[in-house]
């Protein structure tokens, strides 16, 4: 019992980071139907900001943690949020209007450029740093197993719901997540009403980089090292589980990363040879889904028109 | 010229607001990942700025923009018009012919110059070749779109295309013997081993492409994971070989059996998904096998691969210095080249034939069905045809091309690990066919010969070291160029080299027709 709630709590730790990776998938295939397969990337590029605003941060004599936190969060977002602005920019608009696999090319193109440029500019090696956020709770003791929440955890699941929660609000009560919804629905139409298109799908790109730095902070806040590499798993995790949840769907992608996250956890936890082979329990859960779900879990369902 | 002095100024100004805020933009992204650099210390680590390196970027991006602006984007009149004409066709004004042939006499003044330079001062020998190396690449230019213009002028109804396969063909076929006699007798000192490997490298990916063509461009299902059944291939045969000793053409079928049982594997579940789905899956079960191989230690012996894979003999003949070979039965002295010639003209009867059987296979009925299903699921499931059997076919005919390949890459390399699978090897394909244009076998064997074969020059590039000076290793940026190739080609040209194909067969004129009644309307 005592293992089973540690690892539930550690499942939703990690499901909560790739909830927010998902989010940046889900907004974007809502929005434009494509794989942005450079978010992954963008994901590590804000982990990368996020340690060196750190280390600035630190190397200039603030002390305070947790403002120092927030500065860095602040900075993170802004930086990597002008980074998926760019992508989207040079790769993305010109082929908006090309055949569906053109924009997925210079996807797959970008998140090269993007993790060589980090590897040419910052160096192959992995990036550690010294935990920041220490200590923790013991819930309760079973026969001298104990169940920790630990400090950081409870900032990963805090800050995640607070952003899930402002994000929701952005989508369901502002113009721009009425007009992002318009696009979703149908982008000419959207136009001749008005919105603007090209604005709309900027500012959804600059919301998954901006989320997805949160992700890179915290990622680097829980496991304490980096490199150049982490945005590809974390990026096709963070895909399978917006797939789950239904792609296009919010509530959906931080439902599909809390099981992706879940199911992780508990496979490495229980199943012999279990650490190995986590990534391919997550996989096969997805395969094994879609095939009954072939539009994942809260998905809206396809409707054909010819 | 027409431009006067206010619409100067109005370019010059809103140029001027573009580049600063393109400047603003490259600071905000490089100032913190270029501007600072982490360095390992005995502290942990600690941060070393590098403003310059900053600034040096900042100001690329400034006046890159600007001089576009200025100069192409913005410009009535844009110097590179002239030489984009060279190769669309249109008419040629007079400055056009001012431009060229003026480019073309500075870049000659300039090579001449260079080669002038380099023999007077030894020490601006690394200057000399970069100027040398653009003069040359503007001549080339210049020269082979002027020959492309006359041909069409003179001869504009020549088969082109035809002539152009036929050559390359030709050309791959009489390459390895004609280099390989020409150096034995001659000794022109052609790094023969080099440019073997090489073109071996580029076949294997034009047979990959060949086959990826199958499911991505005529059956129009996105397949991330091809890698996969290359990988099936790779292993069955590596080990059928190490552990029964069955020989490479024993094992070529089974392989290319094993990859098409696995493509119907990953199939079935996958044939309900849409598009974007299927891609996902694919993508999900190639890493699944990646991670089995790596884990499964018993039989994959996992990471560390397997080793001692034997080469492929000539009806029987092994390759060898000892005993019995195809040099003995032959009376030929003993070289290890012949083994390699050998392995060259195998992928190649293998890509030719992957090439064969897709054109062929493209005009049988279930041909066909891959195409019309590409244009229309729908449609298709409405007229009749069975799209899972469609589906399934696709993905088995193509899982088997990459089956046979990953066995002659597991023959030619004598060692496999799962690091020659990652999911780099599905991208770098996938790439292949769709910069290539999809559907099109010529334009697939092109983009692989394009990016392979340039990604592959840049290892071992003395010259690029001449110019950058002797820190600059070029594998460290090779991979950042194919990502900037990647995208610029696909922006420059989203259609593929050569543009996409359409359907092979059509109602003949429908289109046509249509497009009459439109105009009768209009009229």
């Amino acid at each position: 019992m005592a293992y089973f709630l540690q690892q539930l709590i550690n499942g939703i730790a990690l499901g909560s980071i790739y909830g927010l990776i998902a989010i940046g998938y889900t907004m974007v295939y809502g929005i434009i139907g494509m794989i942005n397969f450079a978010h992954g990337d963008i994901f590590m590029v804000g982990a990368f900001v996020a340690l060196i605003a750190f280390l600035l941060i630190m190397s200039l004599g603030l002390t305070l943690i947790p403002l120092a936190l927030v500065l860095v969060l602040i900075i993170a977002m802004l930086l990597t949020a002008v980074w998926g602005w760019t992508v989207e920019r040079i790769a993305y608009r010109p082929l908006r209007e090309s055949f569906r696999l053109a924009p997925l090319i210079t996807a797959i193109g970008m998140s090269i450029i993007l993790q060589n440029f980090m590897q040419v500019a910052q160096g192959a090696r992995v990036k550690p740093l010294q935990p920041v956020v220490t200590g923790g709770y013991e819930i309760f003791n079973e026969g001298g197993f104990e169940v920790n929440l630990s400090n950081i955890q409870i900032v990963i699941v805090v800050t995640t719901v607070l952003l899930m929660g402002v994000f929701w609000l952005i989508i369901t009560r502002t113009a721009l997540g009425r007009a992002q919804r318009a696009c979703e629905q149908d982008r000419l139409m959207a136009s001749l009403s008005g919105v603007n298109v090209d604005r709309t799908i900027s500012l959804t790109f600059v919301m998954g980089a901006a989320l997805a730095a949160v992700a890179g902070l915290l990622y680097l806040l829980y496991y304490g090292v980096i490199d150049f590499f982490i945005g590809f798993v974390a990026g096709i995790k963070a895909f399978t589980a917006a797939v789950f949840g239904g792609i296009g769907s919010l509530p959906g992608a931080m439902l599909g990363g809390l099981i992706i996250g879940l199911i992780e956890t508990f496979w490495s936890a229980y199943a012999p040879n279990g650490p190995e082979y986590k990534d391919v329990a997550a996989f096969s859960m997805l395969a094994i889904v879609l095939i009954f779900f072939p539009t994942g879990l809260l998905g809206r369902p396809e409707i054909e028109k010819v | 010229m027409s431009v006067g002095a206010k619409a100067w100024g109005t370019r010059l100004r809103s140029a001027l607001s573009d580049a600063i805020i393109s400047a603003w933009i490259a600071f905000f992204l490089f100032c913190l990942t270029l501007g600072v650099r982490t360095v390992d210390s005995v502290r942990g680590l600690t941060l070393k700025s590098r403003p310059g390196l900053l600034a040096i970027a900042v100001g690329i991006v400034f006046f890159g923009r600007l001089l576009l602006n200025l100069f192409v984007w913005q410009a009535d009149y844009p110097p590179t018009r002239p030489f984009a004409k060279l190769y669309t066709g249109e008419p040629f004004e007079r400055r056009d012919w001012w431009v060229l042939g003026l480019t073309g006499l500075i870049a000659a003044v300039l090579g001449g110059g260079s080669v002038l330079l380099a023999s007077f001062t030894p020490s601006a020998t690394s200057v000399a070749l970069a100027i040398r190396l653009v003069a040359i690449v503007i001549l080339v230019f210049e020269a082979i779109g002027l020959v492309h213009r006359l041909m069409v002028h003179f001869f504009p109804n020549l088969p082109y295309a035809r002539i152009f396969i036929i050559a390359g063909v030709l050309f791959a076929v009489a390459f390895p013997l004609t280099s390989y006699l020409m150096e034995k007798t001659f000794h022109i000192g052609l790094p023969l081993r080099y440019l073997f490997d090489l073109s071996i490298l580029v076949l294997t990916y034009v047979m990959l492409g060949w086959g990826l063509n199958i499911v991505v461009g005529l059956a129009g299902l996105l397949d991330l994971g091809y890698v996969a059944f290359y990988a099936v291939g790779a292993y069955v045969f590596a080990l059928l070989a190490t552990t029964f000793s069955w020989t490479f053409w024993m094992c070529l079928p089974i392989a290319g059996a094993a990859a098409a049982l696995w493509g119907c594997t990953v199939g079935l579940p996958v044939l309900r998904l849409r598009g974007d789905y299927l891609a996902i899956v694919t993508l999900a079960f190639a890493e699944i096998v990646r991670i089995v191989l790596i884990n499964w230690t018993d039989i994959t012996h996992g990471p560390n691969g397997i080793s001692d894979i034997p080469k492929p003999t000539f009806f029987g003949l092994p390759f060898g210095a000892n005993g019995e070979t195809f040099s003995t039965f032959f009376g030929l002295r003993y070289d290890p080249l012949h083994a390699i010639i050998f392995l060259y003209y195998v992928i190649f009867g293998l890509a030719i034939l992957t090439n064969v059987l897709t054109s062929r296979l493209r005009r049988l009925p279930i041909g066909r069905a891959w195409e019309a299903m590409r244009e229309d699921e729908i449609a298709c499931r409405s007229l009749g045809i069975n799209t899972t059997i469609t589906k399934l076919s696709a993905f088995a005919t193509g899982a088997m091309f990459g089956g046979f390949a990953g066995a002659f890459f597991a023959t030619r390399q004598g060692f496999i690990s799962p690091e020659s699978f990652t999911f780099m090897e599905s991208a770098t394909i996938l790439a292949i066919v769709v910069l290539g244009g999809l559907g099109s076998q010529l334009g697939v064997a092109l983009a692989a010969i394009v990016l392979v074969g340039g990604f592959e020059a840049m290892r071992n590039t003395q010259g690029l070291r001449l110019i950058f000076g002797p820190d600059f290793d070029p594998a460290l940026y090779r991979m950042l160029l194919f990502g900037i190739a990647m995208v610029a080609i696909m922006v420059w040209r989203p259609g593929g080299i050569v543009s996409r194909r359409t359907p092979s067969i059509t109602l003949s004129g429908s289109r046509g027709s249509a497009a009459q009644h439109v105009n009768e309307g209009r009229a």
